[in-house]
């Protein structure tokens, strides 16, 4: 067995799982508000093709990381006007967000398809505790990112349990009719949180060009990875911290090759079934969908996928 | 301008209303819900609509606390014009509603759901400081709720508490309360009224909406009639009696009789032996015994919550019994589910009658297909004719046979959901056996009248009919025998005349259950 390449492989995954929990704390705080979206694999593309461009252009991964996250925002404020404003089948606009966001990502991405990127963000490292065996560097020798998502976890936790705000939105997405009539502003909420949503994917997507696969390619930077994260939003219940660790395990699923390798017990899995695990994930999902007990039972939100109309009773 | 009306009993001259809608009129697709309506409010007044089922009530009070825009008129809050977008205007002008269908959301607690949309909260929840406010405003007003306890946990008359509490808590100096009284048993009834009373010594002004003219004269001091959106009388309290105000609400005198079986057979349409419904740790039906014959009216009294609706789906094969057996026309039907249910000639009539019992979403020929056999092709011609004959027997109110069932009003729903389950009776293939629940709540005296005799009518051609319902006047009114659930198990059983109105009550209360060794 061996050791280092196993301790290699948890800090890998620890990076890896980062936009997976970005992308999935994000479709999160839009499905609390009771909107689903599928589109974050869209979101993703426009996020990172925007923030390689910038990179590229600027050499600063901070702002070209901002200006993913803004991107990410905008594209998903259509999924917001269909399904909120013009309450169109959200399961049909989010798909409509994948197609057009791989479309709209590979033109945007031409010149710049298969050109690598020179700059990387530096690990921080938190002094003596990244000499700890294992637990250093898996966790006090990491970039910025990972702390900084580790910290949108627990402020997204706090927001909905605690604030006033995060009440407010949690009531949206379970009866939106009571919301309305307690004053709660049922529209704004959710396109906020739909955007937001978008912000958090459109970061995932910039992160992963930025920090994990420094270029761009239209069917390799994502690679499914918007898939897992809202499938992982469903197997963690809605709950941030949940999504955190379930993050790290899909992030450590798609390293555990590199600690495979070297171990002549484990089985060859082929590259292929890795590549299919998002979609199987997203049909095991969709069975769940499929039973409202069920759904209820793991604390999906009462009115997820549902438009509001007030004039409707 | 301002409706010209003497200020009622707890306001000063020279006072204006608390609320007023002046010349108000809201229009729906195909109907006039309210035509051009005046009515007013007086600070320290309990100001009561009374109309049948249709007649605009919920309408005009979504109007005044911001929920619907009148189409034409304005509403005015202490004498001046305010323009209402959504019911947070409302609430910021202190003017809250209780709705016939409550809006809490279940997942929440009592506390979270009184802080919610509320504008004057911090940022940052303070719970504790928010659990002893609602605790001391529920102390204040008469309506002792737990803060902690979470929404979908308690029983109806408890989640009216939450809504009163919620309105007060938000400060709300107008109160409109919709139908409150429906859901209540007659103890509850008592305490709110005694919370009304609490609230107009502190000057708030409360709309009442209500069927029940016992209850109108008890409770308010003014009263408007309403009948197909428009107001046909204004009245003080003092002024008038029970069956003026009924003759102003349906045009005509009314009645209520209590009425028997002529012909109770022997054999039994409805059985139940030994039911037991255990969900997780609690048993809600415990090891109950029921027997309807032929020509027989069964009522089921008690407060609600002590069972009644896992009874009733146990009964109707929605869900399968723990143990014990039902059998309907002889026929065990226990755990087949509602389908064989229905197949041995058992009707359901359950107390959510959008949602269990119509769909909501579906047009009311559609929803009378729903229980029809289906063949491979739907027969939507019969369907649209059996619809049409039940409006205009029923005289249901609708603009026609291809609305959607969720614009009915409550009464009119109920009227839909009968036609369905009572078609057919008398005939061989037709209906042996009915589960009513609640059989008029919501309606209007004209329409739980006539829900009555249709009831009756089933009874006398032959059918075993199972009442359950929390109203103990309407359990008495019709049925031969009364059984009482109180916590899942029947305390009390007896012939309805040989039963005195007290022990009645004492075992709804679980009274007698609890002296019983
Ligand atoms: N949102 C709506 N869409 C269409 N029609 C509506 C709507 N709300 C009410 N109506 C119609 O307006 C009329 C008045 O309804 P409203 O609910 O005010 O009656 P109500 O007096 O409260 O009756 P009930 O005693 O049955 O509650 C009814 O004919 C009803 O079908
Ligand atoms: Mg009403």
């Amino acid at each position: 067995m061996n050791d280092a390449v196993f301790v290699l492989t948890l800090a890998a995954a620890v990076g890896a799982a980062v936009p997976i929990a970005l992308a999935a704390l994000g479709e999160l705080l839009a499905e609390t508000s009771g909107v689903l979206n599928l589109g974050v694999e869209g979101m993703m593309l426009i996020g990172a093709v925007m923030a390689f461009q910038v990179g590229d252009a600027s050499g600063s991964l901070w702002l070209a990381l901002v200006v993913g996250g803004l991107a990410g925002a905008l594209f998903s404020a259509i999924h917001a006007v269909l399904c909120v404003t013009l309450r169109a089948n959200q399961i049909v606009s989010g798909l409509a967000l994948v197609i057009f966001g791989t479309g709209l990502s590979t033109f945007i991405g031409k010149s710049i398809e298969g050109k690598p990127l020179d700059t990387d963000f530096t690990p921080i490292r938190w002094g003596f505790l990244a000499d700890i065996p294992v637990l250093g560097p898996v966790l006090f020798d990491q970039d910025p990112m990972v702390y900084a998502t580790i910290a949108i976890a627990l402020v997204i936790t706090f927001y909905l349990n605690r604030t006033k705000a995060g009440l407010a939105v949690r009531a949206v997405g379970e009866s939106p009719g009571t919301a309305d009539t307690m004053g709660v502003a049922v529209a704004a909420i959710r396109y906020v949180h739909v955007m937001l949503g978008g912000l958090l994917a459109g970061m995932a997507g910039a992160y992963l060009v930025l920090g994990q696969v420094p270029s761009w390619s239209q069917d390799g930077t994502t690679a499914g990875i918007g898939w897992i994260a809202l499938a992982l939003v469903v197997f963690a219940s809605w709950r941030p911290l949940r999504v955190l660790l379930g993050a790290f395990l899909f992030g450590f699923a798609r390293r555990a090759n590199f600690w495979l390798q070297g171990e002549d017990w484990a089985p060859d899995i082929p590259a292929e079934f890795l590549s299919m695990l998002p979609y199987l994930l997203t049909i095991a999902v969709l069975v769940v969908w499929g039973s409202r007990d069920l759904r209820r039972r793991i604390g999906a939100p009462s009115a997820l996928g549902v438009a509001y109309d007030r004039d409707e009773r | 301008m301002s409706p010209a009306v003497e200020a009622g009993p707890g306001a000063s001259p020279g006072q204006p209303a608390a609320i007023a809608a002046v010349n108000v009129t809201k229009r729906f697709p195909g109907v006039l819900a309210t035509d051009a309506v005046d009515f007013c409010v007086w600070p320290g007044e309990v100001h009561t609509i009374l109309g049948e089922n249709g007649a605009g009530k919920s309408t005009l009070a979504a109007m005044l606390c911001g929920l619907y825009r009148p189409d034409e008129g304005h509403i005015e809050r202490d004498g001046k014009q305010v323009r209402l977008r959504s019911p947070r205007d409302g609430l910021a002008y202190g003017i809250g509603m209780v709705h016939q269908h409550f809006r809490l959301v279940d997942r929440f607690t009592v506390a979270e759901n009184v802080v919610l949309g509320d504008p004057h909260q911090a940022r940052i929840l303070d719970r504790r400081a928010i659990e002893e406010r609602v605790a001391e405003i529920g102390e204040q007003f008469g309506l002792p709720i737990d803060p902690r306890a979470v929404i979908s946990q308690l029983t109806v008359g408890q989640r009216q508490r939450v809504e009163i509490v919620k309105m007060l808590y938000r400060g709300a100096d107008v109160l409109l309360l919709d139908e409150p009284t429906a859901v209540l048993t007659p103890p509850e009834v008592e305490a709110l009224f005694t919370t009304v009373h609490s609230m107009t010594a502190e000057g708030k002004a409360i709309v009442f909406i209500s069927h029940k003219l016992g209850e109108v004269m008890a409770v308010s001091d003014r009263v408007t009639v309403m009948r197909a959106g428009a107001v046909t009388g204004e009245v003080a309290t003092a002024d008038t009696n029970q069956r003026h105000l009924a003759e102003l609400m349906v045009g005509h005198p009314v009645e209520i009789g209590t009425r028997r079986g002529s012909n109770i057979r022997a054999d039994v349409a409805l059985s139940a032996t030994g039911v037991t419904v255990i969900d997780g740790d609690q048993t809600l039906v415990d090891n109950i015994d029921i027997e309807v014959h032929r020509g027989e009216i069964v009522g089921i009294a008690g407060v609600s919550g002590n069972g009644q609706r896992p009874l009733a789906r146990a009964l109707a094969g929605v869900i399968t019994p723990t143990s014990g057996h039902v059998t309907v026309a002889g026929a065990d039907v226990t755990g087949k589910g509602p389908k064989a249910a229905r197949r041995a000639g058992l009707s359901f009539v359950p107390e959510d009658r959008l949602g269990t019992g119509l769909v909501p979403g579906l047009s009311l020929t559609d929803n009378m297909l729903l229980t029809r056999p289906r063949g491979f092709i739907v027969d939507r011609r019969s369907a649209r004719a059996e619809i049409a004959t039940a409006i205009d027997e029923y005289e249901i109110k609708t603009p026609g046979t291809e609305v959607q069932a969720r614009n009915l009003s409550g009464g009119n729903s109920q009227k839909v959901l009968l036609a369905r389950e009572l078609a057919g009776l008398g005939d061989p293939g037709g209906p042996q056996a009915i589960i009513v629940s609640s059989p008029t709540r919501g309606l209007d005296i004209g329409a739980a009248e006539f829900v009555r005799g249709l009831l009756h009518d089933a009874r006398e051609r032959g059918a075993a009919v199972l009442i359950i319902s929390e109203d103990l006047e309407e359990v008495r009114s019709l049925s031969d025998r009364i059984a009482v659930l109180y916590r899942g198990r029947i305390a009390l059983e007896g012939a309805t005349d040989e039963l005195p109105f007290e022990s009645i009550g004492l075992a709804m209360a679980g009274v007698a259950h609890e002296e019983a060794p």
